[in-house]
């Protein structure tokens, strides 16, 4: 009777989608679900490609990654030792990448009830990507929070004012590089109440420590 | 005497002037200035602190946009740096009238990156806890809806009626409001001794309820007027901004996650029916709601039948690592799509969550929804579409 989730792809034809995207198409990776990857200048086209041509009329959201590894950690370091060294390669996820920021949003068919992760790389030097407000009219509210948490300029947006944070805001807050300032003041009490745990398999716990 | 006549004069002079001018304006629309007028933040209709400008024309409205950001928790930040298990803490607080409903999605999303599954009772009592927590929460808003719109009698039966879900919810947790009871891999606890009676008992009681509601309420002319044919919403514009659940139902898209999705939760081993209305207005979507409440009944009636003895928790090394990985999970909450897309860099904690909530998308249409509407529809369209503060602002 139960069926996992892993056996029923949720996507019946990958290879329509990338019929239809054509060269705006860089990458693409499907596990269970189908992520791809678009060119940046063809970020709008491509969405209004899935919009008119694959019937992905639904508008799921839409936001953004900064891949760079927080140069804080977990925020869990001790105030008064000297900050550690830690990796701060960029490593990006599904379906690749090239760029430190990427955008990502997802639409559904509310026909076949598939959906579809897609991903653009946002330049380096000036994050900026088209606006997609006038192809799912919802991504309007979605490109002020990734504008003000992120700091990404979506050209052609009507109204790029802040949606949750005061207009003097300064800095990118989901930005990996932006501290968490109340692990900043004070240590984490979490860590100083780690135990062993009482009966516990000696392997799962013996690993971690 | 010269006083009296000089007062009956000029009193005589106003109305000969009054009539004049009222004479003028005959067959003339009146001038009217325009106004901003401002919503809340505190406003008894909303659950939270949401503020809405309106630009008025008239009684018309002509712009207008609400002004969120007065909860924002900033749970996204929060959790790259909370391991997983940490995480479910603070999702609790999202929608807080249905906090079980917020657990489960990153719960499954956690348990689709670590490849494993939950043992068939947790998912049978994972679901009979996730449609309590549409029914506590629903049943709320039927309540409201009636005070939203100058009925005060409902909200008394909703907030008794709700009370014994919410009974049943903290005898089997131990939390009314925030459960915190999903674990990945399953449950924290088995359900406590008696708790199927009881709950069997509750269902029957809150189908009574639905039905006193559906008479007071709903078939009230009175009610059927203020929301019958207002704030349409056709079925392109709702799939254009994202509306889900109920919303997008009325708005006759047949989509219902519970159904169309394959997820590791017992639903599709009961029979249920998908309401969907034609209309689009704030009606379709208060009756989608109750209709949504009924079956929610049945589903956990039928799961209470056949609920299989087992384990409720799978094997999880004690110290929980997800590997790497992305995964998008999603599930039918009280207020629609509800969902987490979870990066894992193979850390104790997620890399980035990024949080889907039903109430940021639906809320988001009502600059394009509320242009043209009289002034006391703003509240019947805001109630009916249904928002919790603590959903769009997370």
């Amino acid at each position: 009777m139960s069926t996992p989730s892993s056996t029923q792809p949720r996507i019946t034809s990958v290879a329509e989608v990338k019929a239809a995207l054509g060269d705006q198409l860089v990458d693409s990776f499907f596990k269970d679900d189908l992520w791809l990857r678009v060119r940046t200048d063809a970020w709008k086209s491509s969405m209004r490609t899935l919009r008119d041509s694959l019937g992905f009329h639904y508008f799921c959201f839409l936001s953004a990654i900064d891949w760079m590894p927080s140069p804080y950690g977990r925020g869990e370091d001790d105030p008064t030792e000297p900050t550690p060294e830690r990796d701060t390669t960029i490593r990006q996820g599904y379906a690749g990448g090239t760029t430190r920021l990427q955008v990502f949003a997802r639409v559904g068919n509310p026909i076949t009830h598939v959906g579809v992760t897609v991903k653009v790389d946002v330049p380096d030097d000036s994050p900026r990507i088209e606006s997609i407000h006038d192809v799912y009219a919802g991504a309007n509210w979605h490109e002020r929070e990734a504008h003000e948490m992120f700091g990404i300029v979506f050209d052609g947006h009507p109204d790029p004012r802040n949606i949750y944070l005061p207009g003097d805001f300064e800095g990118h807050p989901l930005r990996k590089d932006f501290p968490l300032l109340a692990r900043m003041v004070k240590p984490w009490p979490g860590i100083v109440d780690v135990e062993p745990l009482p009966g516990g398999d000696e392997t799962a716990a013996g690993e971690e420590q | 005497m010269s006083i009296t006549e000089n007062a009956l004069g000029d009193r005589q002079r106003l109305a000969y002037i009054a009539s004049q001018a009222a004479d003028s304006r005959l067959n003339v629309e009146l001038e009217t200035e325009g106004m901003t007028l401002n919503i809340g933040p505190q406003h008894p209709a909303t659950h939270g602190t949401l503020r809405i400008i309106a630009r008025l024309d008239g009684e018309q409205v002509v712009w207008a946009e609400p002004s969120c950001g007065y909860m924002h928790r900033g749970y996204e930040k929060l959790a790259e740096v909370r391991t997983y298990p940490q995480v479910t803490t603070l999702i609790n607080r999202i929608d807080w009238l249905g906090s079980f409903a917020n657990e489960v999605p990153f719960v499954l999303a956690a348990e689709k990156l670590m490849e494993i599954e939950a043992p068939v009772r947790a998912q049978y009592i994972r679901t009979i806890l996730f449609e309590l927590s549409r029914i506590a929460n629903v049943s709320l808003f039927l309540g409201d809806l009636g005070v939203q719109l100058g009925a005060i009698t409902p909200v008394f039966f909703a907030f008794r009626d709700r009370e014994y879900v919410l009974n049943l919810i903290e005898s089997a947790t131990g939390g009314r409001f925030h459960p915190n009871f999903d674990r990945i891999g399953g449950l924290k606890d088995d359900l406590p001794a008696g708790w199927v009676d009881e709950a069997r008992a509750v269902m029957k009681k809150l189908r009574g309820f639905c039905d006193q509601i559906e008479d007071l309420l709903f078939g009230n002319e009175i009610f059927q007027s203020r929301t019958r044919g207002i704030g349409v919403v056709p079925r392109d514009v709702a799939l254009q901004y994202g509306l889900s659940g109920a919303n997008l139902r009325a708005s006759g898209v047949d989509w219902d996650l519970r159904r169309d999705h394959a997820l590791p939760m017992a639903w599709n081993k009961v029979a249920w029916k998908v309401w969907t209305h034609p209309d689009g207005d704030s009606f379709a979507r208060c009756w989608i709601r109750l209709q949504e409440t009924r079956e929610s009944t049945k589903i956990v009636d039928q799961l209470l039948d056949s609920i299989p003895a087992g384990p409720v928790m799978a094997k999880v090394p004690k110290i929980i690592k997800v590997p790497e990985g992305e995964a998008w999970v999603s599930t039918e909450n009280p207020l629609g799509e509800m969902g987490y897309y979870v990066v894992s860099r193979g850390d104790l904690g997620p890399f980035r969550v990024k949080i889907r909530s039903a109430s940021f998308n639906n809320i988001s249409i009502t600059p394009w929804l509320l242009r043209g509407v009289y002034v006391p529809d703003i509240v019947t369209i805001l109630a009916s579409l249904y928002f919790i503060l603590g959903d769009i602002d997370r």
